[in-house]
């Protein structure tokens, strides 16, 4: 590996104290803000989920109470989906490398990006007052007529949360979707686009689009709770599946912006480190566009069971497998990258491997739901939890880890001990599994989800999955530990440590403020691994 | 410590055949494509392992022939389970002409259920075995949802509004009902069971009689006591129609349109009587929302339902 010394100026040293930080606006910097914030709500999120495990290893609820518990999981929920997953990609590795990916100084906005931050900071503190100033138990999904008349818990304080966070995310879509329009350098054509800019393009356009309306949602119910107008409580003449329809329309695609980045990310490593370009590059694209548009219109599947019409069932049902196709067809994309590389199994490749497992045990048990007759059964047991952990939890996070790995000497110019890399990742997939796959099979036997106690037949699958996440979450804490160590001890990094291809691994580690001193000139796809007889690579 | 590994559910009732068939069929499809994938990913990255530092991949651009192979084999499979699983939903979702009548409410946090002749039990439902039982279920609070895993059967309690759900008993024998809709501080506790009895049983179980009067005479007694009889004349004649054989037949409302009197139809003139108005009255009637329980709105509509009418008509 080549040590030789970081780049003198590079936009870490580029300025010192926490107010070149807290007033900066450069979006790598940005970017190491919300690395830090969404992995703080990450282990807070984890904290509460370890929570709920451990009142589970028994069926009596005798850790907690059942009040206790019920707000234990809607902290879960609501910090894991709405301060983790949705903006941990693309806040973070999105931020950092779309300018960079796209030959560009910086996003298009680059005051707004560093507003959207601080909004995003603003919504957790809201959300986290929430949770300590007595808590909140609706479950994430706050379902009136519960959440606007029963619960006597903080719910509106809850919601502003997720209402002030939307801004950010909003914000954030529109930053890329104009950066990705207008900043891109010359030559870098549509078509010669990185997939992880492609999926990100299509992850904002749901942010944007989709976002409002669960932002219009909560306000709905906060205005039901605090004037009791009759939307959502029939006792007033209201409709509360209404309130259903309105959540899933932005929380069903929000899936989507949960996984979508990661796929870009998967769609990245797999060609580093094959070192090829993708198999079927416009259909992995036009897939993540797919994806985006008709994750729009399934969001019937979450009501089957609510009561709604014979015939609007059938139409999600099939719509919904529709939805599933473009996801296969990456799968297959990935995969068949794999023929003919030059396979090498560095750390980030190996959670691209677990991306591929676990998202494609997510996406087939996404089809038992998807499918009328099956769903029935199935709706809020915890086939439900074990499906939607692979697929947004394993997809995410496998994802998310993959990328960090890759783009960490990038980050900070630093390499990260490769063996411990490995062995987090193994215990990380191991422990997920175990997690996670016990749930399926309780789900079938009938155990519903938020269940602070449970019939004692139950038992043996849930000490099982406890013991899981006891893995899992070791496999999370070693990471945390040998990043920080990085940064101060580990191995300087090269420009270009993977041997990779991509604008971004063409400026030093870490980037100069403005990344490139010159703007490039893209004369062909980023992922053009000539043959190595022409291109000596270093 | 574990006494038993249970890997699946009993299946008890005639739907339960059916929805595990599809789960079969499910779950070789997740095995043949975890496999298909799973084997590939390991054979490529073990036979194309990397050799020397600085080997690259053979550029292969796609191919159009195996993205539309892929495309539409995926496709063509998901079809299938669309068809399926929409044919076991339609059965699941139609109940038996004849099913007999159960009536559950929901509240935080028990279920109540009552039987035509007047049993009435909180967290118990004794069904007969082999008979078609439709379940007709409101809400007196929040949204819960009703669920007997064994029986694969399943549905949304929603306040203000009647979903229904059947099944058949196939085996004697108790089995867990829970409640599947967060619902609360003590959701987890609205569990109950469900008694499937020989029916000779069942009718010893109800006492071979009315214990405090069937719901149609509940209902009776109600609609005298809340005065629905002094306008609803039995002759027609009084200041609002007869109720009589309306029930399940089409009603023509003074906009023009019709309605079928079915069982929310019915709900929703006694809580909301300004909505529909029948063609060739006024709307006089007073709202009985907030006197009547979701209970005696149950009653008061078995008894509607006892004066006659086509039955069928309000069911399917
Ligand atoms: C990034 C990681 C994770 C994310 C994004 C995540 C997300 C979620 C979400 C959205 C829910 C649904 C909450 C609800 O139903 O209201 C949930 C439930 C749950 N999660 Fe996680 N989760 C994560 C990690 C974990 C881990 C590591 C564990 C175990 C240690 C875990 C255990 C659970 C359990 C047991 C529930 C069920 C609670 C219920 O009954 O609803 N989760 N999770
Ligand atoms: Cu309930």
């Amino acid at each position: 590996m080549d040590t030789t010394a970081t780049p003198t100026l590079n936009y870490l040293n580029n300025g010192h104290g926490l107010k070149s930080w807290l007033l900066t606006r450069d979006h790598k910097r940005i970017a190491l803000l919300y690395l830090w914030s969404v992995t703080a709500f990450f282990f807070l999120g984890g904290f509460f989920a370890l929570m709920i495990r451990l009142e589970l290893l028994t069926p009596a609820s005798d850790l907690v109470q059942p009040d206790t518990y019920n707000k234990l999981f809607t902290m879960h929920g609501i910090v894991m989906v709405f301060f983790f997953l949705i903006p941990s990609i693309p806040a973070t590795l999105g931020n950092f490398l779309i300018p960079i990916m796209i030959g560009a100084k910086d996003l298009a906005f680059p005051r707004i990006n560093l507003l959207s931050w601080y909004i995003y900071i603003l919504g957790g503190l809201f959300t986290i007052t929430a949770a300590l100033t007595g808590g909140v138990d609706t479950g994430w999904t706050f379902y009136a007529p519960y959440s606007t008349t029963a619960s006597n818990s903080n719910v509106i304080l809850a919601g502003l949360g997720i209402f002030i966070t939307g801004f950010s995310s909003i914000l954030t879509g529109l930053n890329f979707i104009v950066t990705v329009h207008r900043m891109r350098a010359p030559g870098l054509t549509w078509f010669r686009l990185p997939l992880f800019v492609w999926s990100h393009y299509a992850t904002s356009l749901i942010m944007i689009l989709g976002t409002p309306v669960i932002a219009i949602t909560v306000l709905l119910v906060a205005v039901e709770r605090g004037l009791h107008l009759g939307i959502f409580d029939p006792a007033l003449g209201g409709d509360p599946v209404l309130f259903q329809h309105l959540f899933w329309f932005y929380s069903h695609p929000a899936v989507y912006i949960m996984i979508l980045p990661a796929m870009g990310v998967v769609s990245e490593l797999v060609q580093a480190f094959a070192r090829k370009n993708i198999f079927g590059y416009a259909f992995v694209a036009f897939s993540s566009l797919a994806i985006a548009i008709i994750g729009f219109l399934v969001w019937g599947h979450h009501l089957f069971v609510s009561g709604q019409s014979t015939y609007a069932g059938l139409v999600f049902s099939i719509i919904s497998m529709f939805v599933a196709i473009p996801s296969a067809v990456k799968v297959f994309n990935w995969t068949a990258t794999l023929y003919k590389g030059s396979v090498s199994w560095d750390s980030p490749m190996l959670y691209a491997f677990g991306f591929i497992g676990l998202f494609t045990i997510g996406g087939l048990t996404g089809l038992f739901l998807a499918t009328l007759g099956m769903d029935i059964h199935m709706h809020d047991t915890y086939f439900i939890i074990a499906h939607f952990h692979y697929v947004m939890v394993g997809g995410a996070i496998f994802g998310f880890l993959g990328g960090l790995h890759y783009w960490w000497p990038k980050i900070t110019g630093r390499m990260y001990p490769e063996g411990w890399a490995k062995f987090a990742c193994l215990n990380i997939f191991i422990g997920f599994n175990l997690t996670f796959g016990p749930q399926f099979i309780v789900g079938y036997l009938g155990m519903p989800r938020r269940y602070a106690m449970y019939a004692p037949e139950f038992q043996v699958w849930n000490v099982l999955s406890t013991a899981g996440a006891t893995i899992l979450g070791i496999g999370y804490l070693i990471p945390m530990v040998y990043f920080t160590w990085s940064i101060f001890k580990g191995e300087i990094a090269s420009a270009n440590p993977w041997g990779a291809r991509g604008l971004e691994w063409e400026i030093p580690s870490p980037p100069p403020t403005e990344n490139f001193l010159v703007t490039p000139i893209v004369t062909h796809g980023t992922h053009q691994y000539a043959p190595s007889h022409e291109v000596g690579i270093v | 410590m574990f006494t038993n590994f249970p890997f699946f559910p009993e299946a008890a009732s005639e739907q339960a055949g059916q929805v595990d068939a599809l789960y079969f069929f499910l779950v070789a499809v997740t095995a043949f494509f975890m496999a298909l994938v799973g084997i590939l990913v390991v054979v490529f990255a073990i036979k194309f392992h990397r050799k020397h530092a600085d080997e690259v991949g053979v550029e292969i651009h796609g191919s159009l022939v195996l993205e539309l192979l892929w495309t539409f084999i995926p496709l063509g499979i998901t079809m299938v389970m669309f068809v399926w699983g929409a044919q076991v939903f339609f059965h699941m979702t139609r109940p038996p002409k004849g099913a007999m009548d159960i009536y559950i409410v929901g509240k935080q946090w028990m279920w109540k259920a009552q039987h035509m002749d007047g049993a009435r039990e909180i967290n118990e439902l004794h069904v007969p075995l082999g008979v078609p039982v439709k379940l007709t279920m409101g809400s007196e609070d929040v949204i819960h949802s009703f669920f007997i895993p064994d029986f694969r059967v399943k549905a949304d309690v929603i306040p203000g509004r009647y979903n229904t759900l059947w099944f058949t008993a196939t085996k004697p024998g108790r089995y867990h009902l829970f409640c599947t809709q967060y619902c609360g501080t003590k959701h987890s506790a609205m569990i109950g069971w469900v008694t499937v009895m020989e029916p000779s049983d069942y009718q010893a179980w109800l006492g071979g009689g009315p214990v405090n009067g069937s719901m149609a005479d509940n209902g009776a007694k109600l609609f005298q006591d809340l005065a629905c009889a002094t306008c609803h004349l039995e002759n027609g004649q009084g200041r609002a129609p007869s109720l009589k054989g309306v029930y399940g037949s089409t009603v023509t409302l003074t906009t023009g349109q019709t309605v079928t009197a079915d069982d929310a139809y019915v709900r929703e003139s006694i809580l909301n009587s300004q909505a529909k108005i029948v063609a060739g009255y006024q709307p006089i009637m007073p709202t009985f929302q907030g006197l009547v329980s979701e209970e005696q709105l149950l009653q008061l509509i078995a008894y509607v339902k006892s004066l006659g009418g086509n039955q069928q008509g309000a069911t399917k």
